[in-house]
């Protein structure tokens, strides 16, 4: 053995590739700040049942509209006040938060699915066969997602699991499109070469060798399209084709509240300004996730 | 040239096919069209007879065939709410949604391309943040809710703006900042990437030793190369723009395409929805299809592929 494979004092003192990405994301303020958020509002949705002051659908009708602590005449008895049926604004609030994580969740992992199941297949195997991946891409990326999820939605029944289903089998595009390509750069490496040499199968190539080095996109794809489909949930329910009442969906309180606009503005506020922080965090942290992983395209 | 002009528009054909055939099935598998035009009070035999009158009936594909025979000849059949032709109601609604799509995606590269060619010129300086910072607002504003903020800032506290209606072209100015504001990301982020591309070019340093002037070489060098993929993405984005009309319409009462998709999805009014889906996707795949081409005109490597 000759000595240039023994590691000099300067090799053993650099940083592991594990202390280079640490490094990294703690140095990532996209990253961080999306991450504390979103860690807050899942703590919020978890916890809801224990810090909600009140109940979501308990109604105080003499207590309509109240203001919240803010405005001169608001109490700490219902600090964001109350919506037009009197509960309590800051209790739905919170509930709201499982919704929207609920709906981005279910969402990212059907059309994830779906979408990683057609990129790796039409990248891996080329010709025909990614032909007919990419008409389907393609077909899809026609259909006006927001129409064909409202009428659908519409003439089905608004419902959580309707909603969750049809954004699951619309939203798969993008992880199609990106796992295919990146499925098309590894499939020539020479590991896949060798696997294939040594008679692996086709399913145990995909899974094996291909999926652990898609990963990294996956991750990416996911969490922003996870920020996309609580965005078009909230759509949805804002036209009054997704989430019904009485759960407590962040669009669906903006929806009830516009009816007030002209003299209860903060009605609209509130679970917008929610929402907003949920969709910011979410997708900063997948922004961050992109810049941490890959950090060779990123200037 | 011709063989791919041919290639590609033989696949937008097929696509739009594809296309309708899915829409017609997910919307009348999902539904019983008959009830919905018989209404709450109807007996069973109404619904038996509405269901002979109109056809549903018969099997699913024959009535697709019908169905597409006659959309090929303009004729989408008749409202079940309106009880007018579909055709009439379209050639109505379609340029109020073209004008707003328009008037939309000159606001967003007005404002994008310009910003993202500054940004490019000086990365990390504060003009740089301000346009990051706007796409990240961008991406992460629910349109719904921004359209409500401009309602109460620009029509509430500041009655400069009326909160709805299409009469006149001052209606159109909110409805057009919400629709542009979403498609500003993508042309921003684009053009900052090809300008910084263009500008460390070879050419570009020729350009320059010449001794040619800062605001030549920028424009008529740079800018002119690097604007041809952000065309051809903002081709793609008034496209996209079409789905968010129905929010922005909706919520701004302007009464076109988006607005008659949310109407008549309401009522159940199947014919109409059908034909504004297809008329969707029909749009797309044209611009998609006149962005292939003009690519495939301007880069003859991507003809061969």
């Amino acid at each position: 053995m000759s000595t240039d494979t023994l590691s000099t004092v300067e090799q053993i003192m650099e940083p592991t590739p594990g202390q280079l990405l640490r490094r990294r994301i703690f140095r990532h303020r996209g990253l961080i700040i999306g991450a504390s958020i979103l860690a807050l509002i899942m703590l919020m949705a978890v916890t809801a049942p224990l810090i909600a002051p009140h109940h979501p659908y308990q109604q105080d009708l003499l207590n309509r509209l109240m203001r919240p602590v803010w405005h001169p005449e608001g109490t700490w008895e219902h600090p964001l006040g109350t919506d037009h049926l009197g509960r309590d604004y800051l209790t739905r609030l919170i509930y709201g938060a499982q919704i929207s994580l609920l709906i981005g969740f279910s969402v990212a992992i059907i059309s994830g699915l779906i979408g990683t199941a057609l990129g790796i297949v039409g990248g891996y195997f080329g010709g025909r066969v990614d032909m007919v991946v990419t008409f389907i891409i393609t077909v899809r990326l026609s259909m006006p997602v927001v129409l064909v999820a409202l009428a659908v939605v519409a003439l089905v029944g608004g419902s959580l699991r309707t909603v969750i289903t049809v954004l699951g089998l619309l939203m798969w595009n993008r992880y199609a499109v990106v796992i295919r390509s990146s499925t098309m750069m590894i499939r020539n490496q020479d590991y896949v070469a060798a696997a294939k040499a040594v008679g692996s199968s086709v399913l145990r190539i995909l899974l094996t060798e291909i999926m652990p080095n898609v990963l990294n996109n996956l991750v990416v794809v996911a969490t922003l399209e996870m920020a996309n489909a609580i965005l078009l949930e909230a759509v949805l329910s804002f036209l009054g084709l997704g989430i019904q009442p009485p759960l407590p969906s962040w669009g669906l309180m903006v929806s009830e509240g516009k009816d007030y606009i002209f003299f209860e503005p903060w009605l609209i506020t509130i679970p917008g300004i929610a929402l907003f922080l949920l969709v910011l965090s979410t997708n900063l942290l997948g922004d961050g996730i992109h810049d941490v992983t890959a950090p060779e395209s990123h200037g | 040239m011709l063989v791919y002009t041919i290639k590609r528009i033989l696949l937008a054909l097929l696509v739009t096919l594809c296309v309708s055939s899915i829409s017609f099935g997910l919307l009348f598998l999902s539904s019983d069209p008959a009830t919905a035009i018989a209404g709450e009070a109807a007996t069973d035999e109404d619904i038996v007879y509405i269901r002979k009158l109109y056809g549903f009936d018969r099997p699913l594909i024959v009535q697709y065939v019908e169905w597409v025979g006659k959309a090929l000849r303009g004729d989408f059949g008749k409202s079940y709410y309106f009880r007018m032709p579909v055709s009439q109601i379209l050639a109505d609604r379609l340029p109020i949604t073209l004008k707003l799509g328009t008037s939309a995606v000159i606001f967003a590269m007005v404002l994008s391309v310009p910003l993202g060619v500054i940004a490019a010129m000086r990365p990390n300086s504060w003009i740089d943040r301000v346009a990051l910072f706007l796409s990240i607002m961008g991406q992460a504003l629910p349109s719904f809710w921004f359209a409500l903020m401009l309602i109460v800032l620009l029509s509430i506290m500041f009655p400069l703006l009326p909160p709805s209606g299409t009469e006149t072209w001052v209606h159109f100015v909110m409805p057009t900042i919400v629709l542009g504001y979403f498609a500003m990301p993508a042309i921003m982020r684009l053009t900052r990437a090809g300008m910084m591309e263009v500008m460390a070019s070879d050419y570009i340093r020729t350009a320059r030793a010449k001794g040619l002037l800062p605001a030549k070489v920028l424009i008529k060098h740079a800018l002119r190369n690097a604007i041809i993929p952000v065309v051809s993405v903002a081709a793609v984005q008034f496209g996209f723009m079409l789905g968010g009309s129905i929010v922005v319409e909706t919520i701004f009462a302007l009464h076109g395409m988006g607005y008659l998709a949310w109407e008549s999805i309401n009522r159940s009014d199947l014919p109409t929805v059908q034909a504004v889906i297809l008329v969707f996707s029909i749009i797309y795949v044209v611009l998609t299809l006149l962005a292939d081409l003009i690519n495939a005109w301007l880069d003859p490597r991507i003809r061969v592929a």
